[in-house]
């Protein structure tokens, strides 16, 4: 499993390797079942502190992409993908919807708007 | 058993220095990174925790023992590793070792051997002529080998080429794989310990300011920087240190939320590294390089 981090980012070590394993089980990369190295390992292999690996496992665990057994390590928990897109969609559905609403307010017209979102969206 | 080390109340002094009632818990399977300015009384902690220095008052406990009943058991369960020399400079690191194995119920020449080879320690070679680095390999080597449990190291990477300094953090790595072992070490080199450490404890005069885990650290505290026009006796309130220039100040602050929504975007706010957080704490006089 391949994880990358920065750390000059501004975002917390444990932030980035909560996001990039949860991208890879949302993309399918990692499928329900599939074992994860183990906390220490990842550290050791990351050069990071223990209890960084370990936060970002904790709270995976708490919003259910992976669960832990002990003495066995931690795996793909089941995944609904579906529903965790369809979550997703609703969430881009209504965020557009106060960025119309916010463009309106401000006089800003649907081709410049679709503009910002072609410029940002390519960033 | 939770907690490898355990100080309660401890209470030192001598001379003109006074460690006064310090209270501190060691988890185990970690690395608990001690800091602090020379002086500071990390040596004296140390001391008190290996049995080389007894407390005036207040009670030690190492794996949940005391020294009073347990000595010798726990003992055998401490490896440590000083940066000043433990090891005599005329012995081949073999006579070192034979010197050394007796005193140690679960001594490992295989493991012993086996680690040896794989630091590329000369065993026929006298210690005088091992550089630092492989120095304190030896004495990682020879904690190793006897299972050592809880790693104890003064400043083990200091005086080291930034290439040993890595090797010595991997071999770290490699001991905490296991979950089993924990690590104590004093440093005065910081951003070794934001690579291993998991809690920090920062000892200024004898106190211990704090004892966090590194996140804490990381997430909360930060270095401000503004115009002095910001300032104000109430606003000051937010800072544990200010510095000020004639158009300018520099503040250290513990809690980035309540900053960030004060100054928004008026100021430059970053994370605070281990090394400005004792700068700052220490009035700005500290011999510490900071990262």
């Amino acid at each position: 499993m391949q994880i990358l981090i920065s750390n000059t980012s501004k975002e917390p070590l444990y932030n980035q390797i909560k996001d990039q394993i949860k991208k890879k089980i949302l993309s399918g990369e990692l499928q329900e079942g599939d074992s994860l190295p183990s906390m220490r390992q990842l550290a050791k292999d990351l050069h990071i502190s223990v209890i960084t690996t370990k936060r970002a496992y904790e709270e995976l665990e708490k919003e259910r992409y992976i669960y832990s057994i002990i003495g066995k390590g931690s795996f793909v928990a089941e995944q609904n993908i579906d529903l965790i897109k369809e979550r997703k969609f609703t969430a881009v559905e209504e965020m557009l919807t106060e960025a119309i609403a916010n463009s309106k307010e401000i006089g800003l017209s649907l081709k410049e708007l679709e503009e910002l979102l072609t410029i940002l969206y390519e960033e | 058993m939770e907690h490898v080390i355990e100080l309660e109340n401890v209470t030192k002094s001598y001379d003109r220095f006074r460690v006064s009632d310090v209270s501190l818990k060691i988890k185990k399977g970690f690395v608990t990174g001690i800091i602090g300015s020379n002086g500071a009384g990390k040596s004296t902690m140390i001391k008190m925790i290996l049995n080389l220095m007894q407390p005036d008052s207040g009670m030690v406990r190492i794996f949940g023992e005391e020294y009073t009943q347990h000595e010798k058991s726990i003992k055998d369960r401490i490896g440590f590793v000083f940066s000043k020399d433990v090891l005599y400079d005329e012995l081949t690191l073999l006579a070192q070792k034979k010197l050394i194995a007796p005193c140690y119920t679960r001594w490992e020449d295989a493991l012993f051997y086996q680690y040896c080879d794989m630091f590329k320690l000369p065993l026929k070679q006298k210690l005088k002529t091992f550089s630092k680095g492989m120095k304190i390999k030896a004495t990682l080597a020879i904690a190793l080998s006897h299972h050592a449990e809880l790693f104890i190291m003064d400043e083990p990477t200091a005086g080291l080429d930034p290439v040993f300094r890595r090797e010595i953090l991997d071999i770290l790595q490699d001991i905490m794989l296991d979950g089993e072992k924990s690590i104590v070490l004093s440093t005065h080199i910081m951003s070794d310990l934001s690579s291993i450490a998991d809690y920090i404890t920062y000892v200024r005069q004898g106190n211990i300011i704090f004892s966090k885990e590194i996140h804490d650290i990381q997430d909360n505290y930060v270095v401000v920087r503004g115009g002095l026009d910001l300032l104000d006796s109430d606003i000051e309130k937010f800072f544990l240190s200010i510095k000020k220039t004639a158009s300018s100040f520099e503040g250290l602050a513990s809690n980035r939320k309540a900053v960030e929504e004060i100054f928004e975007a008026e100021t430059i706010i970053e994370k605070a590294s281990l090394g400005e957080i004792m700068y700052y704490m220490e009035g700005g006089h500290c011999d510490v390089a900071i990262n």
